[in-house]
């Protein structure tokens, strides 16, 4: 059987939520792979949350925070940059493939854009398939 | 009723955490005292036959350092779980893996062939790899499965008690068999070490900015470090932040910054994760809005082995445990 992608979506309370929600207003049209956990600011998410949902099956991890200069605390998402750049370096260092971790920037009036986003991204992951990190838990001769 | 029993093992590991309950110098009068040490390959000589020949729970206490990497690791700690009332994870490698662990970027294929046949120095024509069952003349020889993955102790058998550290400081040993001996031992599954982080016991701590940034990553061997000012304000990777305390700041007091043997503080699980974000967040935070994508790429560039360096010693006790194999 084949299976859907999931795909776990971080969004930021003030700019890209708020996308999202314009996305909705606006009926975009988004395919349903997709989840949205919602955090104050961008720069909350932290590194070890990111490979929680990957622990826990999401083939893809998108997070969206408002654009460089827009932060609601100034500047957060700068911190969200280095946080999700350094950590794709290191997830490849585990070959995870680096699609499978993108970051994006979403503001309160970019639903469409957020439509865009999150569809390309459901695609290129469905392309890769399912993360199956089963090999740390069964020994593998 | 004899004095309480008490063994020691090592597994995947250099011998370090052995020579730490040496270093108890004349405390080690006390221990030998108030136990008995029933079981101890590297200074005593009883044997597996021994350990069998107990009955279930005999052994009051075990401590067994190392990592756990083979059949025969995985067949001793399994023997001496089911003699032992209580078994102490002992060191860094057996708490969180290890040095050794940092293996689990790698696979048992890789490292095996590496070692017997690539290697410059290996001469081996016909690329002979060490098998579990070889026949001779005189019949069959064995040799335990290496293992794909590094494993800590607590992946391998039930475990009461963590004492961390690379090796466990004198002071932290003393304080466990204490609390072992008078019966005030903390709930199972405590580590036996502060929950707070190392800065919060550093010297250097008071010498840290107001708003701690680091231009770029400095490495220990490129600056002449200054032993009176905070590593990070200086530029070089410290894991104090993310590291459990007790160690007495040894790496430290040596000039040398932290990496992490302690393992993680309370609450966190992976170790390297929150490091990482540490790091990342304070890394070019000075003006940070006029610096570019490709900037903050050139900075990353400075961490020349993230993982390596993040999961120094936590590898096998994070969420990802081990490198994709495929």
């Amino acid at each position: 059987m084949k299976k859907d992608p999931k795909i776990i979506v971080f969004c930021c309370n003030w700019c890209s939520y708020a996308g999202a929600d314009n996305a909705g207003v606006a009926k975009v049209q988004i395919k349903p792979h997709f989840r949205i956990i919602r955090t104050m600011c961008s720069s909350r998410i932290d590194p070890e949350l990111i490979i929680e949902a990957f622990k826990k099956g999401a083939w893809g991890v998108l997070v969206l925070g408002c654009h460089p200069g827009d932060c609601h605390y100034k500047n957060g998402n700068y911190k969200t940059l280095r946080k999700v750049k350094l950590l794709k370096r290191m997830l490849a260092q585990f070959g995870i493939e680096d699609d499978r971790l993108r970051l994006d920037w979403v503001s309160s009036n970019e639903g469409e854009k957020f439509g865009k986003v999150v569809n390309k991204m459901i695609d290129d992951i469905e392309k890769l398939g399912p993360l199956d990190l089963s090999y740390a838990e069964t020994e593998v001769e | 009723m004899g004095k309480p029993k008490v063994a020691f093992y090592w597994c995947a590991s250099c011998g370090g955490c052995e020579e730490a309950v040496v270093d108890l110098a004349e405390d080690i009068l006390t221990v030998v005292d108030a136990v008995d040490i029933v079981f101890w390959p590297v200074a005593m000589d009883f044997k597996k036959k021994d350990v069998q020949a107990m009955d279930d729970g005999a052994i009051a206490v075990s401590f067994i350092n190392g990592a756990v990497r083979t059949d025969e690791q995985v067949e001793m700690v399994e023997l001496l779980r089911k003699k032992s009332g209580l078994v102490v994870a002992f060191g860094a490698c057996a708490h969180i893996g290890g040095i050794p662990g940092l293996a689990n970027f790698s696979n048992s294929k890789e490292i095996l062939n590496t070692l017997y046949r690539d290697l410059d120095t290996v001469d081996n024509k016909e690329g002979v790899i060490p098998q579990t069952r070889t026949k001779v003349k005189s019949g069959e020889v064995t040799l335990p499965r290496f293992h794909n993955t590094v494993k800590t102790l607590d992946q391998v058998i039930d475990v009461d008690y963590y004492l961390p550290g690379c090796a466990p400081p004198p002071d932290l040993i003393m304080g466990a068999i204490n609390a072992i001996l008078k019966g005030e031992l903390p709930p199972k599954g405590s580590v036996l070490a502060p929950e707070k982080s190392l800065c919060d016991s550093c010297r250097l701590n008071k010498t840290k900015p107001e708003k701690l940034t680091m231009k770029e990553i400095k490495r220990p061997h490129e600056i002449k470090i200054d032993p009176d000012l905070c590593f990070l304000a200086q530029g070089l990777i410290c894991l104090g932040p993310a590291t459990r305390s007790g160690c007495g700041e040894r790496c430290i007091n040596a000039n040398m910054p932290c990496r992490g043997c302690f393992g993680p503080v309370g609450n966190v699980v992976d170790h390297g994760a929150k490091i990482l974000s540490s790091i990342a967040s304070i890394l070019g935070m000075e003006n940070e809005e006029a610096v570019t994508e490709e900037e903050v790429d050139i900075l990353l560039d400075g961490i020349v082995d993230p993982g390596g360096l993040f999961y120094m010693y936590s590898l096998p006790s994070s969420l990802l445990k081990r490198k994709k194999s495929d």
